[in-house]
């Protein structure tokens, strides 16, 4: 007798993720699908709009990591401004928005390994759920809360530094930004108010590495078997190989490691991308056109990053991603759940990168805009915490918007989450013939590795609530479990 | 005194007045002391469990889902407070309201220049498991009584804690100039 399985957050209610899995009259699982169910419509809501206004309206995509859009909208807009395709703006406006980015990256980090992440570490994934949350967190181990609240509000003081506030900002702005910092302000983050200064960031970011390395290798079959595939990767990369989270090149390697999309320059993506519709998620699913639909999907993130880039250019990330490559002989790492690794690392790199930028006297400069000659179209593509963000747009002579496409980290993901809810399924469902709490928080770890909210797409920090049912071939309903 | 309960959600917000929740930084810790969270996208809580003494709302309504939610919501808790422009004008997501729905579907799906050329079916998302979009997007105080309106794109966390902490303790809100800024 076959069955559907239907997983879905509270947040059906709320409009969300939800999952759905077909099992055959064997009990194997058939077919698994994600859905995401919202909608917005930007792409049309923004034409006719003036085109500097992109980057503080786009942004309201996302609160969790505003500052991608932001940016990846202020790069899109330089070019049509005529500032250049990444390499136009003056030194201060560069550093700048380097600053901004790296201050969000290290907050939106922060944010998923503490308040997510680390209660399923804490407690295990299949401890009670009340007490698989951030409070459970600040109850257990006062002093781990305390220092993810302070990490992540100082990434959110890098922030609102230099983009004048914390969530939905303004800094950039066409040709570079509106302000530089003062030097009140550097050497407030610089070496100000105890504990929060770089320095500090820098070593707490050690610890929570060591705290992520201790638990491996007390659970290496779990970190390595749980949800692992292979795929190909896609990030941007420096030039010349070197991780670069705020601009560079396209480059994706295969599950070996071999070039599939040879470091191009983004104002191409239309020649190497396309997204597929499915009638059953709001999200599309993007491709290598090259590959086409059925193999031309990738993973994106800091997993994919690791596996791209060549190297990490500061010292102390650097070690950790010789560690981290040792682990595979240098081949692309496809285990799922080294995502929280990769991650942590980024925030290490975030760190050293910070200070780096505050200790450079160009980050109080004032030349801060670059005006050149106004193009039509322009692409801007950043790596936000999530992974590859891309915004596209068109103006006309009036400078109104005629055109917006975007393809967000979590679209990117799209069929790597379908694929991990696949895995999972497989794993725990076959042949079962009721589904069980810790089942049901399989799902969501195997989500939530590769983006804890759905960001840009759905849902915000936390877990995700769950509700399964069971219905037999006939539709009828024959077990259904909350948590 | 007993903890006061407090349930959240965000609608068609972008979770950032969520995050700026979190911006009380150090006073969460504070904050935990104080009250108790029921449903919430910080915890494990999926439907209300109990009656909630306030109920925290970002973002307005852009589908069926949302106005089930937002139901319940007021059902469920006394006291109702929408935070942040989406849930008290609609706000960005309502720039939409100006324009036929199909246009915006078409655009997303049929027109843009990395799904044009490759949807010869001419899908548009439509199955029976994803929510009904509505015609437009709805500020919460057209579908349910609001009792307090917290604007800002986010709300500032300072206006957020000294809001959370008069409706905890009782105490007169002040609200000056300062911690009250549009934009």
């Amino acid at each position: 007798m076959s069955k559907k399985i239907v997983i879905e957050p509270v947040t059906r209610v709320e409009g969300h993720g939800k999952v759905t899995i077909h099992l055959d009259d064997q009990g194997n699982v058939a077919q698994s699908r994600l859905h995401i169910v919202e909608f917005r419509g930007f792409e049309r809501f923004v034409q006719g709009r003036p085109y500097w206004e992109a980057p503080v309206l786009v942004e309201r995509l996302c609160g969790i990591c505003p500052v991608s859009h932001h940016l990846a909208a202020a790069k899109a807009v330089d070019v049509i401004a005529g500032a250049g395709t990444g390499d136009g703006l003056t030194p201060t406006a560069e550093k700048i928005r380097r600053l901004m980015h790296y201050g969000q990256m290290f907050q939106s980090h922060t944010l998923h390994f503490f308040h997510l992440a680390s209660p399923d570490l804490l407690f295990g994934y299949d401890a009670p759920p009340e007490q698989r949350n951030v409070i459970g967190v600040a109850l257990a181990n006062r002093e781990l809360a305390t220092q993810a609240v302070l990490m992540r509000k100082y990434g959110q003081e890098v922030i609102a530094a230099t983009a004048g506030k914390k969530i939905h900002g303004t800094g950039a702005i066409p040709g570079g930004v509106n302000k530089s910092l003062t030097i009140e302000e550097r050497d407030t983050l610089l070496k100000g108010r105890a504990p929060l200064n770089a320095d500090k960031m820098i070593a707490w970011s050690q610890g929570a590495l060591a705290f992520f390395k201790d638990y491996y290798k007390k659970n290496k079959a779990f970190i390595d078997g749980f949800s692992q595939f292979p795929s190909n990767h896609l990030s941007l990369v420096r030039k010349d190989g070197a991780l670069d989270l705020y601009h560079g090149v396209l480059r994706a390697v295969d599950a070996a490691g071999k070039k599939i999309l040879n470091d191009v320059d983004y104002q191409d993506y239309l020649s190497h991308l396309r997204e597929e519709v499915r009638s059953w998620s709001y999200m599309k699913f993007p491709f290598l056109k090259i590959l086409g639909k059925e193999k031309g999907w990738y993973r994106v993130g800091p997993l994919a990053r690791l596996n791209t880039a060549d190297f990490i250019p500061t010292p102390l990330a650097q070690k950790e991603f010789e560690a981290f490559k040792a682990v595979t002989g240098g081949k692309p790492n496809n285990m799922c759940m080294h995502t929280h690794w990769a991650r942590l690392i980024e925030v290490l790199h975030s760190a050293e990168v910070i200070r780096d930028l505050l200790l450079d006297s160009d980050i109080t400069g004032t030349d801060l805009v670059t005006k050149g000659k106004w193009q039509p179209v322009g692409v801007g593509v950043i790596e936000a915490p999530r992974g590859t963000l891309m915004h596209h747009y068109r103006v006309n002579e009036d400078d109104l918007i005629t055109m917006a496409n975007l393809i967000v980290s979590t679209t990117h993901n799209n069929e790597p989450m379908n694929r991990a809810v696949n895995c999972v399924a497989k794993a725990m469902m076959t042949g079962q013939k009721e589904i069980t709490e810790p089942m049901m928080n399989a799902v969501e770890v195997a989500i939530r590795a590769y983006d804890p909210c759905l960001s840009c797409a759905t849902h915000a920090y936390g877990q995700m609530p769950l509700e399964v049912s069971l219905y037999d071939a006939t539709g009828k309903l024959i077990s259904q479990r909350r948590k | 005194m007993a903890k006061k309960i407090i349930a959240t959600t965000s609608l068609a917000g972008c979770f950032g007045c969520h995050m700026s929740i979190l911006d009380i930084d150090e006073r969460i810790l504070d904050l935990i002391e104080l009250v108790e969270f029921n449903k919430s996208p910080i915890d494990d809580i999926k439907t209300f469990t109990k009656e909630c003494d306030i109920g925290i709302i970002e973002g307005g309504c852009c589908n069926d889902e949302n106005v089930h939610t937002l139901l319940e919501f007021r059902k469920h808790c006394k006291t109702l407070v929408v935070i942040g422009e989406c849930a008290m004008m609609g706000g960005l997501p309502s720039m939409r309201n100006t324009i036929p729905l199909k246009e915006c579907l078409d655009e997303a799906y049929l027109n843009g220049p990395t799904v044009a050329d490759c949807n010869p079916q001419k899908i548009i998302p439509n199955d029976p498991d994803i929510p009904k979009i509505l015609n437009r997007v709805y500020p919460c105080h057209e579908i349910v009584k609001i009792d307090v309106f917290l604007p800002g794109c986010p709300p500032r966390a300072d206006l957020i804690w000294d809001a959370l902490v008069a409706l905890v303790t009782g105490a007169e809100l002040k609200l000056p100039y300062t911690t009250f800024k549009f934009d």
